[in-house]
């Protein structure tokens, strides 16, 4: 299986404390999960929120100027092999 | 005991550094290195005291300050980091080793240097860096406060000649950070380093690196960033450019919970009290026979450090016999040799005692005292 939902994915640790930090005071939906592999091998972190959701949360990243890599809409489903 | 030794490392820590440090054992895992409750307990932990940090020293974007070792890490990671063979470098006499090391090893590798004097105060003159400006000077490095003398350097007037010609400056706070209420949004230094078991409270082995946002460090180290596990370089983003390897998280957690106890009692408090014990301290042991006080006791501001010797003893004999009498300062050489040959402590070295707030002048008056008696119990060795 892999995950289902809107994911943000980060280019540094202190990316994603700052992003769940800014949505903890905003009331924003979504909670840090470990980098989801159909994203990236890469390691790290990455917030999951609902695919409804993306408007509100980029906007609020555009207007705290947070730091994010990559923004992708995951299907779930089963892992290949 | 009598604790006058606070410039080498603040003493007794606040129950709230030793709480934070203890539950930061306790219910943190490895910051940034996964995703289950401790892990990420111990990644909100660290970003939490990036923050205070930040707050702190007013620079308003946490991830332009990386967690290091020390100030010792801090300032070779700017020097390594950033000077090149050609580069001419501008420091003073005033330097500990921290900076002189460093800058001894990259002299040899081609970056040329200025060594500003001292004089028999520790006064460095600071007009003397227009006069070492050349073409190629890139950097100015200096120590906000000298940890032999408590002399400060006049961080405006260097602040000034830095933005006059267009160099970097980079500042070794790590007798000030706690102390001087830097804020770097009006104060453009380029590269803070800071410690945080002297004056910021916290435990050893946890210190910090400011870098102004457009300004990039060569890291000393890489390896495991918790991020970009495929990349075959190490992240270039901050603050994880400059961390590699496991975070100290529990010391990270008392810096953050000694910060926290410096703004509860105020810069402006901790700098009146200790400025109080500075100034009974001096003017006792001014007066006492065949002792010899170092420094600037003019200057409007100083560190809480009275630094000195008396007549004809090694600095060593006298602090051991201090410690017999339960007051622990510091003797020999301070990692300052050249401020010791400007002083001419050279051979003798000088025993330093260093106050925080927590000091009272009743412990002063004791350590004068004992100060007292040796005076008379070696000035009678003297005369045999």
């Amino acid at each position: 299986m892999t995950e289902r939902g809107l994911v943000i994915a980060f280019q540094t640790t202190t990316q994603a404390l700052a992003w769940e930090r800014a949505c903890r005071e905003r009331n924003m939906p979504g909670r840090l999960i470990p980098m989801p592999v159909a994203i990236s091998a890469h390691c790290g972190l990455a917030w999951l929120a609902e695919p409804e959701d993306r408007e509100s949360l980029l906007e609020m990243a555009e207007e705290l100027g947070l730091g994010y890599d990559l923004v992708v809409e995951l299907e779930g489903g089963e892992a290949d092999g | 005991m009598i604790y006058l030794d606070q410039a080498a490392t603040s003493y007794p820590k606040p129950p709230e550094v030793v709480q934070a440090v203890t539950e930061a054992l306790i219910g943190a895992g490895s910051s940034g290195r996964g995703a289950h409750e401790l892990s990420l307990a111990a990644s909100r932990l660290v970003f939490a005291a990036r923050q205070a940090a930040a707050e702190f020293f007013g620079c308003g974007d946490p991830s332009r300050i990386a967690f290091t070792a020390n100030a010792t890490e801090s300032l070779n990671l700017a020097l390594f980091g950033l000077l090149e063979p050609g580069d001419h470098v501008i420091t003073t006499a005033q330097e500990h080793n921290s900076v002189l090391r460093p800058l001894f090893l990259l002299e040899r590798r081609g970056v040329d240097l200025t060594i500003m004097p001292a004089d028999r105060h520790g006064i460095v003159d600071l007009d003397a860096m227009r006069r070492a400006l050349r073409p190629a000077t890139r950097a100015v490095v200096l120590s906000h406060g000298s940890n032999l003398t408590g002399n400060l350097l006049d961080l405006a007037w260097v602040l000034e000649f830095c933005r006059e010609h267009d160099l970097i400056l980079i500042l070794d706070a790590a007798q000030t950070a706690g102390w001087y209420p830097y804020n770097l949004a009006d104060q453009p230094i380029d590269i803070l380093c800071f410690t945080g078991h002297k004056a910021l409270y916290g435990p050893q082995g946890v210190g910090g690196i400011y870098v102004r946002p457009g300004l990039s460090l060569r890291p000393l180290k890489v390896g495991g960033s918790g991020v970009q596990t495929f990349s075959r370089q190490h992240p270039g983003e901050m603050p994880e450019a400059l961390e590699a390897g496991t975070l100290n998280t529990p010391g990270i957690a008392g810096l953050a919970a000694g910060i926290a106890y410096v703004n509860k009692l105020g810069l402006d408090s901790i700098r009146r009290v200790e400025g109080e014990l500075t100034s009974f301290f001096y003017k006792q042991v001014q007066e006492v026979p065949c002792v010899q006080v170092y420094g600037d006791f003019q200057a409007a501001e100083r560190l809480p450090i009275v630094t000195l010797n008396i007549e004809g003893v090694d600095s060593s004999l006298v602090s051991r016999l201090l410690a017999e009498r339960g007051i622990c300062t510091r003797s020999g050489g301070h990692c300052a040799p050249l401020l010791h040959e400007a002083l001419g402590t050279a051979q003798h070295g000088a025993v330093r005692f260093s106050f925080a707030h927590v000091n009272t002048k009743e412990e002063l008056a004791e350590a004068v005292e004992a100060l007292k008696s040796i005076v008379q119990v070696c000035g009678g060795e003297k005369d045999d």
